[in-house]
């Protein structure tokens, strides 16, 4: 715990819609550096657990602390949980670089502004700065060709990798994909991927929720598999595809090849 | 582009559930061929043309013209009196609309209720009705408290004007609220939620995201309503207000000429429209979208 400081804690983090409970209990670290994998069939919780993390979904119980600052929360009244503070919250969410599967770029904006917006409309760095900064990312996702252009004329990967250089726009603590690839074609999964990688491997601490069971298992150093809202195995990657414990993550395993 | 989340939720149900199977069958359409822009020089075109032309200039050898210098200034007058109410009830309008708009998709019942009840109600009357119920009711009942009559603001609302602007003001912002509603409920939740997730606050949502992404998706209905309103101006002509159609009443009053007036005012308000048109088209394309 003394080398590499937690990025990312949550404790018994519930979730229930109605009558239906989502997360039963879910806990998870993250220290700087990790790349943690969620896998899971679907409806397994994964990604309501991934969108807990920002508060994009608000968690019934538990608690989510991230860089050692808990999210305060408070009773909302109906029997589940409000941020306490919402600028508390507001500023921790500018750390966490979310990329969404469906991608959710601005269309008004172009690809360039869209990776500046929040620098600049929130993180109030200078703007000839937040350019400098945002060419550098596009040239790192291959994009700079297309910085002036609207994300309507782009395809699904480029938008996909503008989307990544506007969560790294940020420089976010923590990087949390949820299913990055899942809507896209099968041939620009790859050029996504690629991106992603390069990120792992420069330790970028990373939150993965994802399909892609093969890239989980060479980029993460941590997996976990979800099943029914609960957390039924984790472990090193090699351990969970290598030698699965349980029944459930065996099924699984053998499902996806 | 918003569909590409949509079209592919089969293949990745099928990638959970286990059995890959991708785009097989899928359903191959033929490519879709815009029509070819027809040239100007098309012989039906060019005949169209010359009926045109010559229709204008037996407009212009055989009718008496011969009163429109006496009146230019006046109609130059009245144009700009005409624009003038165009553009500020349009603005102020728009000002409006956009809160009533937005309090019908995400305010609390108490605000979206009046809201709707307001909308609905001017959107159910005749403008015309509007106008004078502001002008001879309002209007009438202000003139009898002396302390009304006896304010500041008397000079102005013992004018016709005033009325005008506010039954040209309500209109439009009823209409355009209802538009806005649309428009601020049909931007995609997923952007909205992306900029929660960056951390951004409601107002700067509002601001930087929902707003402009609202009035985009929004401008080619606003271009109609604009050309709508312009062609609600005449109305305050009823209530003593000088605008471009009231100088022209006037003209025909006076030269006692049926069409060459009325003509010259229908040409009046083309070259209006299309220069709104040219203005809202300017601006929707400084945001290109992809025609699928």
């Amino acid at each position: 715990m003394a080398d590499s400081a937690q990025a990312i804690e949550v404790s018994n983090l519930h979730k229930r819609f109605g009558p239906l409970e989502v997360l039963k209990g879910v806990s998870l670290t993250a220290r700087q550096g990790d790349v943690v994998a969620i896998i899971g069939g679907s409806g397994s919780g994964k990604s309501t657990f991934l969108r807990c993390i920002n508060m994009l979904e608000l968690p019934t119980a538990g608690t989510v602390t991230i860089h050692g600052e808990e999210i305060a929360m408070k009773k909302d009244g109906h029997g589940g949980l409000m941020p306490a503070d919402r600028r508390q919250v507001q500023r921790l969410r500018s750390q966490l670089g979310m990329v969404f599967q469906s991608f959710n770029l601005w269309q008004h904006m172009t690809v360039l502004q869209n990776v500046i917006e929040v620098p600049v409309h929130v993180l109030k760095i200078p703007k000839d700065k937040a350019i400098a900064t945002a060419e550098t990312l596009l040239k790192r996702v291959g994009l700079f060709e297309k910085r002036d252009a609207y994300p309507a004329f782009l395809s699904g990967g480029q938008q996909q990798r503008a989307a990544i250089a506007r969560a790294l726009a940020i420089q976010p603590l923590v990087m949390l994909f949820d299913e990055p690839t899942s809507a896209l074609d099968p041939e620009l999964v790859g050029e996504v991927l690629s991106v992603i990688g390069d990120l792992a491997r420069e330790k970028r601490t990373m939150i993965l929720v994802t399909h892609e069971m093969k890239f989980a298992r060479e980029v993460s150093n941590h997996v976990v598999f979800l099943h029914n809202g609960m957390i039924e195995e984790q472990g090193p990657p090699e351990a969970i595809f290598g030698a699965p414990k349980s029944e459930r993550l065996k099924k699984f395993i053998s499902s996806i090849h | 582009m918003t569909g590409g989340g949509v079209d592919l939720k089969p293949a990745q149900a099928d990638a959970e559930g286990g059995s890959l199977i991708l785009g097989d069958e899928a359903l191959i359409l033929p490519a879709y061929v815009p029509p070819k822009a027809r040239s100007l020089l098309e012989p039906h075109r060019l005949f169209l043309m010359a009926v045109f032309a010559l229709l204008v200039f037996c407009a212009i050898w055989f009718m008496r013209w011969d009163w429109l210098p006496k009146y230019a200034l006046r109609l130059v007058a009245g144009i700009w009196q005409t624009l003038l109410m165009l553009f500020s009830t349009a603005i102020v309008g728009f000002l409006f609309a956009v809160p009533i708009g937005l309090v019908q998709v995400t305010g609390p019942r108490l605000l979206a209720w009046p809201a709707k009840i307001f909308c609905t109600v001017i959107r159910g009357t005749p403008l015309l009705l509007q106008l004078w119920l502001l002008y001879y009711g309002l209007g009438s009942i202000f003139a009898q408290y002396p302390e009304i009559r006896s304010s500041f603001l008397w000079p102005y609302l013992r004018q016709a004007w005033p009325y005008g602007f506010a039954a040209l003001t309500i209109s439009f912002a009823a209409y355009e609220a209802e538009v806005m509603r649309g428009a601020f409920a049909g931007v995609p939740r997923g952007e909205l939620e992306a900029a929660r997730a960056f951390g951004m606050g409601r107002f700067t949502m509002f601001r930087r995201i929902w707003l402009p992404r609202a009035i985009h998706r929004a401008l080619p209905t606003l271009n109609g309503e604009t050309v709508l309103q312009l062609k609600s101006t005449p109305l305050v002509a009823t209530i003593t207000v000088i605008d471009v159609y009231a100088v022209v009443s006037r003209i025909r009053q006076d030269t006692y000429l049926t069409y060459e007036p009325l003509l010259l005012l229908a040409l009046i308000y083309i070259c209006l429209t299309g220069g709104l048109v040219a203005a809202f088209r300017f601006f929707e394309r400084r945001i290109p979208t992809r025609r699928a």
